[in-house]
């Protein structure tokens, strides 16, 4: 859920028959209920399968099927008392924690390094820094498990962590870099001459200047994390995340109170996603 | 020896690209300015005024030579250990302090008690005539009032010398006049030491007790208004500030106190500068400069210097004639006052010995 809308207008024009070949028209040369329509059933197509999900949890039944029999919370309260459940959204909440704020350290070390600093490799550097959200997921997962398993470590909640820095990184370094990048150096070099020390400096000029950017980047690594699932799969331990505890759900059949929790989840992820390109676009006006 | 001398550059070299490829941003300047004055940095992008104005704050690391405050050796000390504070050309105030709390930011870090910081805050907001903005933050403040906060802010805590790049330039050519007076008042008032980088040559003769002209990384002269446009040290200095006519020719004759100029068909009377950096030789060629202002059209005495020429174009000003000769030496530009009769044809020229002088000369030829 983490992943950001495609464009609808893109696929709209490409897909319209156009009566006279490659002669581009004006908008208004177009009907609009037919753009409307198109685009109701582009996201019809994307969303409807949510929007299924969404209402089963709250139907009276314990199949999820139609017609809707009746409006129940019941479902919100198995998923609570479902104790496995319970735990895995837990494990959730503290990998996903501790990944964000690492990997927003990180994310934001490495982005002062690329933006002050010309250094040999740097280009090389950024691009390293990006592979883990280029490559497959899978390759990275397998990859990590032949590390750790090198390396003599057990599989836990903690190499999970591990691997969703990996993962974290590269997202907050892009609104970071971002933001980092309209700073404008005079700032500095005021605060500089007025007294300040390179600790001062960041506290008092710098942070508050890329502050939004921070919380953007944070808000989406911690998006990433909580649903992530492939890279998971390879280094989870004994402890499981609710993703992984949904999908191990899935294999024998979709409970209601599955639904229950996945609506959760959309909905947090869905505040903060929005939260977050809420307050990069506040601030970068 | 070095008391008088509030900031000193001696030999100082500012070095940027490769080594195989040095581009010299300055190249052993040496400058001195005394306390209390209002010292400017003029010369064209490229000449390196700017970055000597970078090293005196701290921002920039010289190559060679060394940057002196107040008798001390400052050229390794970071910007935020000299007491020294800069107004930049884009003010940079913090765009998240309001107006307030971006004065108050120097004598936040200076660990002043509170009360104490809240008082001078509002006594500069005063001074500055800026009481009502206070809450506002920079972005809602025109140009002209964020310049206002950008100088309280680099002036609240007194530092021993305030650094001023190009300051005007983002200003209205309306309020600009009326801020550099300003400027030249809280100067005085003060009796801080301002040193001034600008491109303008008449905002610097305007403000400044001194002036450095500089070109291409080095210092061509030094000294006040007056003395930077009569006495120019080179020819240089003679184009880059204000106008100049300039004939060639070799040097005839010397004398303790005058040269006389031979060119083709005349000679000129010069006298010789008493500090003249130039040590004339006998036979050597040489170039003559005399301000437009100072060539008189029809004198009703003979001067000793004469020249006669066809009057080609005039153009009028306002409170200034320009009038166009052409000469057999040249062409040559006589300004005169706005409301002087003129009409095209032929003219007689003539100025007196001390209202040119020699500005270049070659020792080679």
């Amino acid at each position: 859920m983490s992943e950001s809308l495609p464009a609808p207008s893109a696929t709209v024009q490409t897909s319209i028959p156009t009566e006279s070949g490659m002669v581009p028209q004006p908008r208004s040369a177009r009907p609009s209920w037919l753009l409307a329509g198109w685009a109701t059933l582009v996201f019809g197509f994307l969303y409807l399968p949510i929007a299924v999900l969404v209402m089963m949890s709250f139907n009276d039944s314990r199949i999820l099927a139609l017609p809707i029999r009746g409006l129940t919370f019941d479902w919100y309260i198995t998923a609570l008392q479902d104790e496995p459940l319970r735990d895995s959204l837990w494990n959730s909440l503290k990998v996903a924690g501790i990944a964000t704020v690492l990997a927003t350290v990180f994310g934001l070390l490495a982005a002062f390094a690329i933006y002050r600093y010309r250094f040999p490799g740097r280009s090389a550097f950024r691009i390293a820094l990006n592979l883990p959200i280029l490559l497959p997921g899978i390759v990275t997962g397998v990859a990590m498990l032949a590390f750790f398993s090198d390396l003599g470590f057990g599989l836990s909640l903690g190499t999970v962590i591990l691997g969703h820095v990996v993962f974290g990184i590269p997202v907050a370094l892009g609104p970071l870099l971002t933001r980092l990048g309209q700073f404008p150096r005079s700032l500095e070099e005021a605060a500089y001459d007025l007294g300040a020390k390179p600790a001062q400096v960041f506290l008092d000029v710098v942070f508050p200047y890329i502050r939004s950017a921070v919380i953007a980047a944070a808000l989406l690594a911690f998006t990433l994390s909580f649903d992530e699932v492939v890279v998971t799969i390879f280094l989870t331990g004994r402890d499981n995340t609710l993703p992984m505890e949904i999908w191990g759900r899935l294999r024998t059949s979709i409970t209601p109170e599955i639904a229950a929790i996945a609506t959760v989840v959309l909905l947090t992820s869905t505040v903060l996603v929005l939260l977050s390109q809420r307050i990069s676009a506040r601030d970068s006006a | 020896m070095k008391d008088q001398r509030l900031v000193y550059l001696d030999r100082v070299s500012k070095v940027y690209g490769t080594a195989a490829h040095p581009v010299y941003a300055m190249r052993e300047v040496t400058l001195d300015v005394q306390p209390g004055e209002f010292f400017s940095l003029l010369g064209s992008s490229g000449s390196g005024k700017t970055t000597t104005l970078r090293l005196i704050g701290g921002f920039e690391l010289p190559e060679a030579g060394h940057v002196y405050l107040g008798g001390k050796d400052v050229t390794q000390l970071p910007a935020y250990r000299r007491d020294v504070h800069t107004v930049f050309q884009s003010y940079a105030l913090f765009p998240h302090m309001t107006v307030v709390e971006n004065i108050a930011y120097p004598l936040k870090l200076a660990k002043e008690p509170q009360s104490a910081i809240a008082e001078r805050v509002q006594e500069t907001l005063k001074m500055f005539r800026i009481p009502d903005l206070g809450d506002r933050r920079p972005a809602q403040l025109s140009g002209g009032q964020q310049q206002r906060v950008a100088l309280a802010r680099a002036l609240i805590n007194r530092p021993k010398v305030l650094l001023l790049d190009e300051p005007l330039s983002a200003l209205d050519a309306k309020i600009r006049e009326e801020v550099r007076q300003e400027l030249r008042a809280l100067q005085q008032e003060t009796n801080l030491t301002f040193i001034y980088v600008t491109h303008d040559q008449e905002e610097a003769m305007a403000l400044s007790d001194r002036i450095a002209v500089m070109h291409n990384g080095q210092v061509k002269q030094v000294g006040t208004p007056r003395e930077i446009y009569n006495h120019p040290a080179d020819l240089f200095v003679a184009q880059f500030v204000g106008k100049a006519n300039f004939l060639q020719g070799a040097i005839a004759d010397l004398s303790d106190t005058t040269a006389t100029l031979q060119t083709q068909g005349a000679s000129f009377t010069v006298h010789r500068q008493p500090n003249a950096a130039i040590p004339l030789q006998k036979g050597t060629d040489a170039t003559l400069m005399i301000r437009p202002e100072r060539l008189q059209l029809n004198p009703d005495t003979a001067l000793p210097n004469r020249l006669s020429g066809q009057l080609t174009h005039l153009t009028y000003i306002g409170q200034l004639l320009e009038a166009t000769i052409e000469t057999p030496l040249g062409t040559l530009r006589v300004t005169q006052l706005g409301h002087t009769a003129l009409q095209p044809g032929e003219v007689e020229l003539g100025w007196n010995p001390d209202d040119c002088q020699i500005v270049d000369y070659s020792a080679t030829r």
